[in-house]
């Protein structure tokens, strides 16, 4: 790799650092930090659905709005849940789809599915948490 | 196929090993499980908005999606969400600790997987144990 001789890159290019994608180790740095605050925030998910079982629908509702723990709970949870399924869905696409403009169209609709997911959920979360 | 020669730079690189012939083994297999369990939750989430947008949306809407997750039907669909969740997180958690440098020897690697494959089952059934208990 540091081999110059033999390597067509630039002196910029090295410098720089970022490879051929142009964006460097950001979207694998990313993937991590999202996955670690993930851990303790699905355990707490999970949790919280589980004390919501059995109950009906004003007990959800007042779970919800009496408190600001569930709704917080909830919310950072799908916003981030969302951030990092739309870098592991472009890995599966980058690796599968290879056709430039199918994988083009694909991330950009990959973008848009996981930004209305955020949207339309965190909206609702956030309509049931203020009553 | 032409014979390779070892002067063109083509034929001087590694070929890559194709799946199709490789001998299933659990490392691999709990490398696609991870990929396959993280698609999964990626459709999954559309359940999680159907729940939080009907909650939203009043009595009506929340007494179908309730109706559709206490069904046969739905449980199942939960319960497998329930194991990929559990799967994916511990695969992920597999992951960290290779990314520190660890668990990278043959024995490390097939205790993780075998660890993220049971722990997975494990969390899963526990879970649903706390769920029907608190019923």
């Amino acid at each position: 790799m540091s081999d110059k001789s033999s390597s067509m890159r630039t002196d910029i290019a090295r410098v720089r650092h970022l490879g051929s994608a142009h964006s460097g180790t950001s979207h694998a740095w990313m993937m991590r930090v999202t996955a670690a605050i993930l851990i303790p925030l699905t355990l707490l998910f999970v949790w919280l659905i589980v004390s919501m079982i059995g109950r009906d629908y004003d007990a959800v509702l007042q779970l919800f709005g009496s408190r600001v723990g569930p709704g917080a709970i909830a919310l950072l949870f799908v916003l981030t849940a969302c951030y990092h399924m739309k870098g592991g869905m472009q890995t599966i696409i980058e690796d599968y789809v290879h056709d430039r403009h199918l994988k083009e169209w694909s991330i950009i609709g990959n973008i848009l599915f996981c930004g209305l997911v955020a949207a339309a959920t965190g909206l609702a979360i956030i309509k049931i948490s203020l009553g | 196929m032409a014979e390779p020669n070892p002067a063109r730079l083509e034929d001087r690189r590694p070929l890559s090993p194709h799946l199709m012939i490789y001998r299933p083994m659990l490392t691999m297999m709990m490398s696609i499980v991870h990929r396959i369990t993280g698609g999964a939750l990626y459709v999954g989430t559309l359940l999680l908005a159907w729940y939080f947008i009907a909650a939203a949306s009043g009595p009506a809407a929340f007494a179908q999606a309730e109706w559709f997750f206490s069904s046969i039907l739905g449980r199942l669909i939960l319960f497998g969400f329930t194991w990929a969740l559990f799967t994916h997180l511990l695969g992920g958690v597999r992951h960290a600790i290779w990314d520190a440098g660890h668990g990278m020897d043959a024995k490390g690697r097939e205790f993780l997987a075998q660890a993220t494959l049971v722990g997975g089952i494990v969390l899963t059934i526990l879970v649903w144990i706390v769920a029907y208990a608190a019923r």
